[in-house]
């Protein structure tokens, strides 16, 4: 390599590593923007606006859903299993909503701590597998959402963030 | 080693060579995909949250995959033609940006076209879903800033430019869903552990990813041939060769 490519070569790599610090130093100061949603761990802890449109998310708990037999309101609390968070409803849920699941709840946070949802969204975990395998973890005393307890490390991450 | 990597900066030999190994890529892509298709749409096995929907996978990941993979080998041609003045290396730059654009909007629209049934909304302003939406308006930058120049070697350089300042978007695309709360899923795969899949799910998933990439370095040989001759119109070479043709 002559020495006017090496140098060439340094200079577009010197800039792009500058550039590249530029950019992670602005990502890092706009995180609580870019994060889609408050986890119940930070609404617990007040980083939360009250009485305006956000968005929570975390794993709808087992059992907590209540659903009113004469209207579509449904209540049910989410969870980061640190921190949780009630929620009410009223409306058509997804149909990947369930137990066990997350979602993304868009509304607004009362100042009793209830979350007054106008959209919930169900979000996808990164498992995939056939009706069958999901069927035999069940059998074997696994449910699908124990097998996907990657949540359960998320929740400790934000525990250990937050000290 | 390196004399034959240099060989390969020669259109005349990039044009040449490139005529052997192009029928390969082109066979392998079309059995791969095919083979892809049938097998991730018919007989692999259905999720037991999503049902079919999940099939949309065999497109958006292989999508996905070039998108980021098209815009890294962009930068990576760029930076050689920067350096080492590689004329090849730009005409390869330039017919890669349409193709990595049209990936990245099959990857957004097949996303969007999932999330309806799946989350419940075809669009969410997400760090995965922005970088991306970044990451196409990058490629169409490119392809504009190429073409805003009345010199071609201004627009070359400027594109190159962009291109390589475009690939600090590529981390953060990859790592948005782990550094972020996002509604995107974090990722199935990774280098260092098994699939959260099964192999009956993920092997058609591999095959279609593995015809995306030959189909990608097919149509770049081909539209790299094209470009060679439609700058090169003036060489002695290009001249023989087309009065041997006619």
């Amino acid at each position: 390599m002559t020495p006017r490519r090496r140098q060439k070569l340094l200079i577009i790599l010197g800039a792009l590593a500058l550039a590249g610090v530029a950019v992670g130093l602005t990502l890092y100061a706009l995180r609580s923007n870019i994060n889609l949603f408050f986890s119940p761990v930070q609404i617990a802890q007040g980083d939360a606006p009250i009485e305006r449109t956000i968005r929570a998310g975390g794993m709808v708990k087992e059992g907590s859903v209540a659903r009113d037999p004469q209207s579509l309101n449904v209540e049910f609390r989410i969870t980061d299993y640190v921190d949780e968070l009630a929620v009410a409803y009223n409306g058509i849920l997804p149909d990947l909503f369930r137990e066990g699941q997350g979602v993304v709840v868009v509304g607004k946070l009362a100042a009793d701590g209830q979350f007054m949802a106008d959209k919930v969204l169900a979000r996808h975990d990164e498992n995939y597998m056939p009706p069958e395998v999901a069927q035999a973890l069940e059998e074997a005393g696994y449910s699908p959402a124990d097998y996907q307890a990657k949540a359960a490390e998320v929740g400790e991450r934000l525990r250990s963030q937050d000290k | 080693m390196w004399t034959f990597i240099h060989k390969w900066g020669s259109p005349k030999w990039f044009y040449a060579m490139s005529a052997r190994v192009q029928p390969w890529c082109w066979a392998a892509a079309l059995i791969l995909i095919a083979l892809g298709t049938v097998w991730g749409l018919a007989f692999a096995p259905a999720d037991y949250q999503q049902g079919d929907s999940f099939r949309i996978i065999y497109v958006h990941v292989p999508a996905a995959f070039l998108a980021q993979s098209v815009f890294v080998s962009m930068a990576a041609a760029s930076l050689v033609f920067m350096v080492w003045k590689i004329k090849v290396a730009d005409m390869a730059a330039t017919v890669m940006a349409p193709f990595g654009a049209v990936m990245t909007f099959v990857a957004l629209f097949s996303g969007a076209v999932w999330g309806v049934p799946t989350w419940g909304t075809w669009w969410m302003w997400d760090a995965r879903l922005t970088s991306m939406l970044i990451l196409l308006f990058l490629f169409l930058g490119v392809i504009a800033l190429r073409g805003a120049f009345t010199s071609r070697d201004g627009g070359s350089k400027a594109a190159s430019v962009l291109a390589m300042v475009g690939v600090i978007n590529i981390p953060i695309i990859k790592y948005s869903v782990d550094w972020w709360f996002t509604l995107h899923q974090s990722s199935t795969f990774s280098v260092t552990s098994r699939p959260a899949m099964p192999t009956e799910m993920w092997l058609p998933l591999l095959i279609m990813v593995l015809g995306f990439y030959c189909f990608f370095i097919a149509l770049t040989l081909m539209r790299t041939r094209s470009e060679i001759l439609r700058r090169e119109i003036n060489k002695r070479w290009v001249m023989d060769l087309a009065k041997e043709a006619r």
